[in-house]
């Protein structure tokens, strides 16, 4: 049994409350978390990459490329480990499904590599099937360099250092490696739905 | 990670909005400074609240510290800085994060740049420094809108010694008698209280994500590495 703070009562209900996962509540604004400096990234030096765990590039698009993929506009809901969510967040991208078309890996783990050398892993399983994107619209408007912009990876379905802002890559292999936040406390998985915000969550 | 139980030994106003909590937490089990808390509370119909908070202790303190800034329409920090009181329990698990701390055994000099409560992870680094009797030298950069704004004001004062300083400076209105700066932290201020890129300082920016994202972009400017200026950011949503 949790215990009762003595004349606490909180904000109750909040619209929407039963939508978000145990632990959170919903904010109106978009709150920005980042480890270090926001990067000045040019466009002209932007390209994307899909490479092999040698380092071995499979798969490669410019900026111009990259726009020119098949696009998708996606509403999703997004959750913060540091407890914010925010609900019906619009983005537009390109499908992780449409970067990895045409690539042959027996992979099974990814790691998103990103400007300033942040990194966070998943299974490969998790960015597939129409559960992934690399976004760079955010509600009809560029993807601001403060929350990822140029371009981010996107996995609503789990917690949001998972989506990682200035990605330049994905790294495909056969062994889990601990990205950045991974490396210090927080949880290699991140479901929110099942509260993993840190190691041994 | 467990949660455990944090019994509120002591109330410290620190400013008009801002209380420190010094808290019991039996089988607390350390933590280095910047790491954070969650604390949850929990209404007698069983409702819940979360949210996070830097720990304004150093480790070698005898009680965990947290310092709250009363968010207005919040639903945590207003029942931490006017309701609480001595006696009170609620739950918190951590230390939690690895990143936003510092090692005292690193001789590197430090720049702390803290806006708001943003100067609370950094109270316990400075207050690490003094108490581990670090080698390294240490900066402090604080910026406040008002002097009543300007939390632990007299305390990091009494802190300022040999390899330890401490600037203030107030944005919005100063006392005419001032001393200490004015405006906001800007290249010119970092420039001076701080360390030439050369001596591969570590910096540390923590306030509101408007504060953060000019220091920490001035910084690089100036021609910090990236990689040595570490960001903790904070908006007023929700608290």
């Amino acid at each position: 049994m949790p215990v009762v703070s003595r004349g606490f009562q909180g904000r109750r209900r909040q619209p929407g409350a039963g939508l978000v996962p145990p632990g959170q509540y919903i904010v109106d604004d978009f709150p920005v978390l980042t480890a270090g400096p926001t990067p000045d990234v040019s466009l002209d030096d932007w390209d994307l990459t899909v490479v092999d765990d040698t380092g071995d590039a499979l798969a490669r698009w410019g900026w111009e490329e990259f726009l020119a993929l098949p696009a998708e506009d996606i509403t999703v809901d997004i959750h913060c480990v540091t407890k914010w969510s925010k609900l019906g967040t619009r983005w537009r991208g390109v499908s992780v499904d449409t970067i990895l078309d045409g690539v042959d890996t027996a992979a099974e783990y990814v790691v998103a590599f990103c400007e300033g050398g942040y990194t966070t892993n998943l299974p490969l399983a998790d960015v597939l099937d129409g559960q992934a994107w690399v976004a760079y619209g955010f509600e009809g408007e560029d993807l601001e360099p403060e929350h990822g912009g140029p371009a981010r990876l996107l996995v609503p379905h789990l917690y949001f250092w998972k989506s990682a802002k200035w990605v330049r890559g994905l790294r495909l292999g056969d062994q889990d490696e601990p990205g950045f936040w991974e490396s210090v406390g927080y949880h290699n998985y991140g479901d929110p739905w099942r509260e993993q915000r840190y190691w041994g969550d | 990670m467990r949660w455990l139980v944090a019994t509120v030994a002591e109330t410290v106003p620190e400013t008009a909005r801002a209380v420190t909590l010094r808290l019991d937490v039996p089988d607390w089990p350390g933590h280095r400074p910047g790491q954070h808390v969650d604390v949850r509370l929990t209404a007698d119909d069983g409702y819940q609240a979360q949210r996070s908070y830097s720990i304004a202790s150093p480790p070698e303190s005898d009680r965990l510290e947290l310092t709250v800034e009363r968010i207005d329409d919040g639903e945590v920090s207003p029942y931490l800085t006017t309701v609480a009181d001595v006696g009170d329990q609620f739950e918190l698990r951590g230390p939690i994060g690895g990143w936003f701390v510092w090692d005292a055994g690193d001789d590197a000099p430090v720049l702390l740049v803290g806006g708001g409560s943003g100067v609370v992870p950094l109270r316990a680094m400075l207050q690490h420094h003094a108490g581990s009797g670090s080698a390294a030298a240490m900066h402090l950069v604080q910026s406040a809108r008002t002097l009543g704004d300007v939390i632990y004001r007299r305390e990091l004062e009494a802190l300022v010694g040999p390899r330890r300083a401490v600037t203030v400076t107030l944005t919005r209105e100063s006392p005419p008698d001032w001393g200490g700066h004015r405006g906001r932290v800007d290249a010119g201020l970092l420039a001076e209280q701080g360390w030439p890129p050369a001596a591969q300082p570590h910096c540390y920016v923590c306030g509101p994500t408007g504060f953060v994202e000019t220091v920490a972009d001035a910084l690089v400017e100036l021609g910090h590495a990236p990689g040595r200026i570490r960001t903790e950011r904070f908006g007023p949503t929700g608290g």
